[in-house]
């Protein structure tokens, strides 16, 4: 299946993402002409050096947090601040929020997906990959709806099946990929002109 | 204008102008993405959908607007949320707080108290709670009336006894409440200088001369045009060199008082009025 080029990426990972989005982020070339969203689960109050920071180091693009209210841009990849949901407005850019979390998890999955879904509509891609949570599932659902594709980690592929195994049973995988191919496909979208 | 999320957002603008128009609540400058989220939650809790059929029920329906304008507007927040943050304000602000004779302090969105009872915490270990005035505001009754009462969970307490020695604490947070069964009592002389009031930072005015602002993940909620509407705010309150303190992930940047503040502390998004400005 080829995908015309998105006008967005977002990506969600739980347990084993980390180690999972290491293997990812080295394909995209530098001015990957596609903005990138992450959602990682993780503590709100991590000591030490932020997961992201260790991360850029991986990858040409420029990776950090988003700050409230700043433009989403291509070429960069952005994470939600641990304690903070990452949300898109309709004017294209980010915005944070301290709601309630969303699966016990805040930044939730759910939360970017569906937002983003909202305002890419069709030209959104969802990727889910490893985790022991049952979010993303609904923001996965939520991006079919909307028009948008969706790409689901293999769960044999996976550190921990559970998250990928809960989107694929609910009907919210376009594709089921092990890592690899994922990283590929992803990597393609970049060459197709806008829809 | 046909896509399912286009339609959704007129349905939404309809309900915040019905909202308005009726009961005078503002909500039509907030961030929409988040307030659109707590809206459909809000509303599948009552069994509404569409989003539209919200709206005769909000005209008619008293409490009903009640429940859907609590839902919009609570805010949560914790104790010593971002200890970092708590210790730059012990190092960078306190000092220069000293210098004041008397020193009052707007906190701008307190939700239900958690963080003014962390600074009034703070303040007092570091000897100046007798000389301050806090005025806590909020747009939400029911959160202020938390606040006031000052009453938590004993676990969500605990969880934050951590936090509380990471931002600089010098006793243990168990010190400044009582407990009894689950549940944790703020004394009433951590209370004594801090006056609780509603507040609507969308539509009312300065209230008082301030040193220290502490307006921490508010503006997050609110767009870009109220979120310059407060700052401005602000920039009127604050004395000459007074302080301003934001959220850890909300910037000056980009707003329309950039200008007119240095930062303090860049990463804790501490910043300082400028002399004169």
């Amino acid at each position: 299946m080829t995908i015309p080029r998105p006008r967005a990426i977002v990506i969600g990972a739980s347990a084993g993402g980390f180690l999972a989005l290491r293997t990812l982020f080295p394909v995209f070339p530098e001015g990957f002409p596609v903005p990138i969203l992450v959602v990682q689960h993780q503590p709100a109050q991590g000591s030490g050096p932020r997961g992201c920071s260790l991360l850029a180091l991986h990858c040409r693009l420029p990776v950090r947090e988003a700050m409230d209210k700043e433009p989403v841009q291509s070429g960069h990849i952005l994470f939600a601040p641990p304690g903070y949901h990452l949300l898109v407005e309709p004017d294209f850019t980010l915005a944070l929020s301290i709601d309630a979390a969303v699966h016990h998890s805040r930044p939730a999955i759910d939360v970017l997906f569906e937002t983003a879904s909202d305002v890419y509509q069709t030209g959104l891609i969802g990727v889910l990959l490893t985790g022991a949570s049952r979010d993303g599932t609904a923001g996965l659902q939520k991006i079919r709806q909307r028009g948008g594709k969706t790409l689901v980690q293999d769960p044999q592929d996976a550190e921990a099946p559970f998250m990928p195994r809960c989107a694929i049973a609910h009907g919210a995988a376009d594709q089921v990929l092990p890592l690899n191919a994922i990283a590929r496909t992803l990597k393609q979208l970049g060459n197709f002109q806008h829809e | 204008m046909d896509s399912e999320a286009e339609i959704e957002n007129l349905e939404m603008r309809l309900l915040l102008e019905t909202i308005y128009l009726r009961y005078g609540y503002d909500f039509r400058q907030y961030a929409h993405s988040s307030l659109k989220r707590r809206m459909l939650q809000c509303l599948a809790e009552c069994g509404i959908s569409p989003l539209s059929a919200a709206i005769p029920k909000v005209i008619h329906d008293r409490q009903f607007l009640d429940r859907l304008v609590t839902a919009l507007s609570v805010t949560v927040t914790e104790f010593f949320r971002d200890p970092l943050f708590y210790l730059a304000l012990r190092k960078q602000v306190i000092p220069l707080l000293a210098t004041y004779p008397f020193i009052t302090i707007w906190h701008a969105g307190c939700a239900t108290g958690e963080e003014v009872y962390s600074l009034a915490i703070l303040l007092s270990e570091e000897g100046l709670y007798e000389r301050v005035r806090i005025f806590a505001t909020d747009i939400n009754g029911q959160s202020l009336q938390h606040a006031k009462e000052g009453i938590y969970n004993l676990s969500s307490m605990l969880e934050s006894s951590q936090s509380y020695l990471n931002g600089g604490g010098q006793h243990s947070l168990a010190d400044y409440y009582h407990s009894k069964y689950d549940l944790a009592r703020i004394p009433s002389g951590l209370k004594e200088n801090i006056v609780f009031a509603a507040h609507n930072l969308a539509t009312d005015h300065v209230f008082s001369e301030t040193h220290l602002i502490f307006c921490r993940n508010v503006m997050i909620y609110f767009n870009k045009e109220l979120t310059n509407r407060v700052l401005h705010l602000f920039e009127k309150s604050l004395v000459s060199g007074g302080v301003l303190c934001l959220g850890s992930h909300e910037s000056l940047s980009f707003t329309a008082v950039e200008h007119r503040f240095t930062p303090i502390s860049r990463e804790q998004r501490i910043y300082q009025k400028k002399v004169g400005a």
